[in-house]
């Protein structure tokens, strides 16, 4: 088991930089997970502690050790591919077994390891078979005990569960979640689906073109969300953005309506407000001109625009809400329920 | 061209690619460039003394009268075994296209000419129009035709182009086979819906589909008749009667080989290598400007 | 078929039938030949029906000198030189091939473009271009009638070096950077990994190949002056110089059978992998 620690990483192509300055620590026995919109630089970043890339810039530590110039098979890693990357003319036992091979393991050993690592995933019954005659989950099993059989400090995944089907996605989500607790090993999960994200992960750290967006864990992240960008991906629905200002402690939305606060800022800015926190409340000064009805069943979404504005607002209402579009509807929203960024640079800014 | 991710290493690479580099650089690259020279120096009828003359031997070459027909016998050589061999495959492929079962029995039993030497083909085809025994000429006899290609150039011409068609039918029937069986059955349904009957459905639907493939097939048949008839011509004619036959192929190697005129031959070489890459820049475009279906 | 012509059907089968007919007629006629004694094949018209000395042709083709009274090396003998020069064509194109693929595809080196290119030019300087000066390469380096002369000279191979790069290049890159983090060493990889991936198209490639150097004529014809390297490709041409004095055409066409026979053998068992292979290179 080991800590893992990336100190001021950097990325270039040629003369493009793809990550910038990239620093976290990562605990022991800890599950993070790197989420991101394609092309961020997340799984680029996971190639570069796997060792698949080289280090333009910064230092990457596995326990204490410095690995930015170590083969891949030299940091005791183990990683688990997006189209699982099974070696298509090797049964399942051989598939597992090859690296052990390589390392030059008794037969015994090798033996020992493959059956425990196939009686945690259930995959006894196919050891004999060829990756071709597996379904999509089973594969990705056999490359989960790939990984496991190495017995590695460090579990990398990039984007495991996307060539699955919705349904099997939630269970390999969380047969995955309890069989890193259960082993205790370090991970590092890539995704691009903010709910896998918020699942799976002990901690986020989410990136937006190379730079590090916010780095907690995912209660953080969804209280206090650092940027306008963390805010818009982590939630679903995601948070309605207004243009507002504040005015002696107050904030002004750009149709007039007045939120009562405490700020002491005084400055144009973007609020944030979540769905699931407007409150239907006939007293609320927030009025929606509603323009559709989504009904999940659980709760229903109210789509429209702010009163006298035309910003796009959409509201989460539990149970069954149906009214006729074009019908103004009320809300309120709590002070500490308000998220204020900086209008120009999108950060956080704190009441 | 690369892989994402490649193997880090000094040496191992160089050792991997030393093999076929060698080879080609002594058997293929120096080879050639010898020829090369070669085709810029005249040597005197001892081989006493040689002579750099630049483009003398070119020159030579080209208002050389027998150097000139033999590029245009080779012309016409390579045109009428494409189009023999083609025709006659594309029509076997039309048909077997329409069976539904036995289209590989018929398969097999079309494609193994490919597998017989050129020369060997030559053999059979000498032997069966041999002029006082052969079957061939013997029914031609009946019909008051006299067969008999050691005299007649045009005879002699006639049985290399059949020789070297036959050997080809089969790689052209291969191609034109499977060019017609990608093509998708719903177009075919649909002209046949359209009210098209079959043979007017070949030549609407089927051959335009097939055109990609025929030009390819013409590049490959043109390099073929060029440079893999040697072994035909060698048995067959050996460039007979009075040089009817000789290909420029045959020509390199009878003046370098039979009558040792390097420069000349060498000369002869480098033309050939000049047709060959323009063949294969043909070829690779065609590649690019693949049609798919 | 798209719709129910019972006419046309039986023309297709009919015109088919007559092609396999016009294909297999040389081939017939050599059978033919080799089944008659040889008083018979100097009588016109020549048979068109197999005789019966099929076996004793065969005996005194395959052990004896071919025809009676030449100094030629025993059939068998041919057979067995034309053998190891198509096995060792066959094998050494693909060896080197698939070493220099590996490198190109798989690593980045200094000059790695020069190197393919290189191996590029070679698909533009067939034998036949270059025959004297590679002649006197060959001379100078003492191989005239060896093995070795007869094959290495010729497996110099762009085609199947092109084929095995794109093989390598439809394998996703995720096998290599498993077998890297699984701690494969290249030659590890190149033989536990990337061989047995490309099973089928080494087997194509060698029906090919196989092919192509059984019936090399000219190079051999070329490079082999002692008779006991003659392969029985060659042969058949100094059995016709032969036959203008004294024509034994039963043993000339034997002789014929016996050198046609492994390839076309080849092709038909293999017809599969046969398809494939001249498919892939060719492209």
């Amino acid at each position: 088991m080991a800590s893992i620690v990336l100190k001021d990483l950097v990325k270039n192509y040629g003369k493009v930089e793809v990550l910038h300055k990239v620093t976290g620590q990562f605990e022991d026995g800890e599950f993070i997970v790197i989420v991101g919109p394609s092309g961020c630089g997340k799984s680029t970043l996971l190639r570069m502690v796997a060792g698949l890339e080289t280090v333009s810039g910064g230092e990457i530590y596995i326990g204490d050790k410095l690995v930015n110039d170590l083969e891949p098979a030299d940091r005791d890693i183990a990683m688990v591919f997006q189209n699982y990357a099974l070696y298509p003319h090797m049964s399942v036992r051989e598939n597992m077994a090859y690296g052990l091979k390589i390392r030059k393991l008794s037969k015994v050993e090798i033996n020992k390891r493959v059956d425990e690592a196939a009686d945690i995933l259930e995959i006894k019954d196919y050891l004999d078979r060829k990756p071709r005659q597996l379904s999509g989950g089973q594969r990705q099993r056999v490359a989960m005990g790939r990984a496991i059989v190495r017995d590695p400090q460090v579990f990398l995944f990039d984007e495991p569960l996307s060539n699955l089907d919705a349904k099997l996605r939630v269970q390999m989500r969380l047969e995955i979640r309890k069989l890193q607790r259960r082993l205790g090993v370090t991970s590092i999960y890539v995704t691009h689906d903010q709910v896998e994200a918020m699942t799976l992960g002990d901690r986020l750290m989410v990136l937006n073109g190379g730079y590090v967006e916010q780095f907690g864990t995912p209660i953080d992240l969804y209280d206090r969300p650092a940027s306008v960008f963390v805010a818009g991906f982590i939630g679903s629905p995601a948070m309605n953005f207004l243009k507002a200002k504040t005015i002696g402690g107050n904030v002004e939305l750009s149709n007039g309506t007045r939120l009562k606060t405490n700020t002491k800022l005084d400055l144009d800015l973007t609020l944030g407000i979540r769905p699931e926190h407007l409150v239907a409340d006939p007293n609320g000064v927030i009025e929606l001109e509603t323009e559709m009805f989504e009904q999940l069943g659980a709760t229903t979404l109210v789509h429209g625009r702010l009163a006298g504005s035309g910003e796009q607002l959409v509201a989460s209402m539990p149970g069954h809400v149906a009214q006729e579009p074009g019908s103004i509807m009320k809300f309120g929203a709590n002070a500490d329920a308000l998220h204020m960024f900086d209008a120009a640079s999108g950060k956080r800014l704190e009441q | 061209m690369l892989k994402r991710v490649h193997f880090q290493s000094s040496i191992l690479p160089y050792l991997l690619v030393a093999p076929q580099i060698v080879i080609t650089l002594v058997f293929f690259i120096w080879p050639a460039s010898q020829a090369v020279y070669q085709s810029f120096l005249i040597e005197d009828a001892f081989g006493l003394s040689t002579e750099f003359v630049w483009f003398e031997n070119f020159e030579y070459l080209f208002g050389d009268e027998l150097y000139l027909d033999s590029f245009l016998r080779t012309l016409f050589f390579s045109a009428a075994v494409a189009f023999m061999s083609m025709s006659f495959a594309l029509i076997l492929a039309g048909f077997a296209d329409r069976v539904v079962r036995g289209a590989t029995t018929y398969r097999t039993l079309l494609i193994w000419p490919y597998a017989v030497a050129p020369v060997l083909a030559g053999a059979l085809w000498v032997f069966m129009f041999n002029p006082t025994l052969g079957i061939f000429p013997y029914f031609l006899g009946f019909l008051g035709y006299d067969w008999n290609h050691y005299l007649n150039g045009n005879q002699a011409m006639l049985l290399v182009i059949m020789a070297a068609a036959w050997k080809q039918v089969a790689y052209n029937f291969l191609f034109y086979l499977a060019a017609m069986q990608a093509i998708p059955r719903s177009i075919i349904e649909a002209g046949a819906i359209d009210g098209a009957r079959p043979l007017r459905r070949f030549w609407t639907l089927i051959f335009p589909l097939v055109s990609p493939t025929t030009f390819f097939l013409l590049v490959i048949n043109a390099v073929y008749a060029f440079f893999d008839t040697f072994g035909i011509i060698h048995a067959v004619t050996q460039g007979g009667p009075a040089n009817s036959t000789t290909i420029l192929v045959y020509k390199v190697f009878n003046d370098g080989f039979v009558g040792l005129d390097l420069g000349g031959s060498a000369a002869q070489s480098v033309i050939l290598m000049f047709l060959v890459i323009v063949m294969t820049f043909i070829q690779f475009r065609y590649i690019e400007n693949k049609v798919e279906y | 078929m798209v719709e129910n012509r019972p006419i046309l059907n039986i023309v297709t089968h009919l015109v088919l039938i007559l092609g396999v007919a016009i294909v297999a007629l040389p081939i017939w006629i050599t059978f033919v030949a080799s089944t008659h004694e040889e008083t018979r094949m100097l009588q016109a018209p020549l048979p068109l029906l197999p005789g019966g000395f099929f076996v004793e042709n065969f005996k005194q083709t395959f052990f004896g000198s071919g025809l009676s009274g030449s100094q030629s090396a025993p059939v068998w003998r041919m057979l067995l030189n034309s053998l190891s020069m198509a096995l060792m064509i066959a094998f050494g194109k693909i060896s080197i091939s698939l070493l220099s693929a590996f490198a190109i595809v798989y690593f980045k080196f200094p000059f790695r473009m020069g190197f393919f290119w290189m191996i590029f030019i070679t698909l533009m300087l067939p034998v036949e271009v270059r025959i004297l000066p590679t002649f006197e390469v060959v001379a100078d380096l003492g191989l005239l009638n060896s093995y070795w002369g007869l094959s290495v000279p010729l497996i110099a191979s762009a085609t199947a070096t092109f084929m095995f790069r794109q093989v390598f290049l439809t394998i996703p890159d995720e096998m290599l950077e498993s077998a890297r983090i699984d701690g494969a060493k290249p030659m590890q990889f190149f033989w536990d990994i990337l061989l047995p991936l490309s099973r089928t198209n080494i087997a194509a490639l060698f029906v090919i190949l196989f092919i192509y150097g059984w019936n090399q004529y000219l190079w051999p014809l070329l490079i082999t002056t002692d008779t006991d390297m003659t392969t029985i490709v060659m042969s058949i041409k100094q059995m016709l110089e032969a036959a203008e004095q004294s024509p034994q055409w039963n043993i000339i066409m034997m002789t014929a059978l016996l050198a046609m026979l492994p390839p076309v053998f080849v092709v038909v068992a293999m017809q599969k992998l046969f398809v494939k292979g001249l498919t892939e290179t060719d492209k």
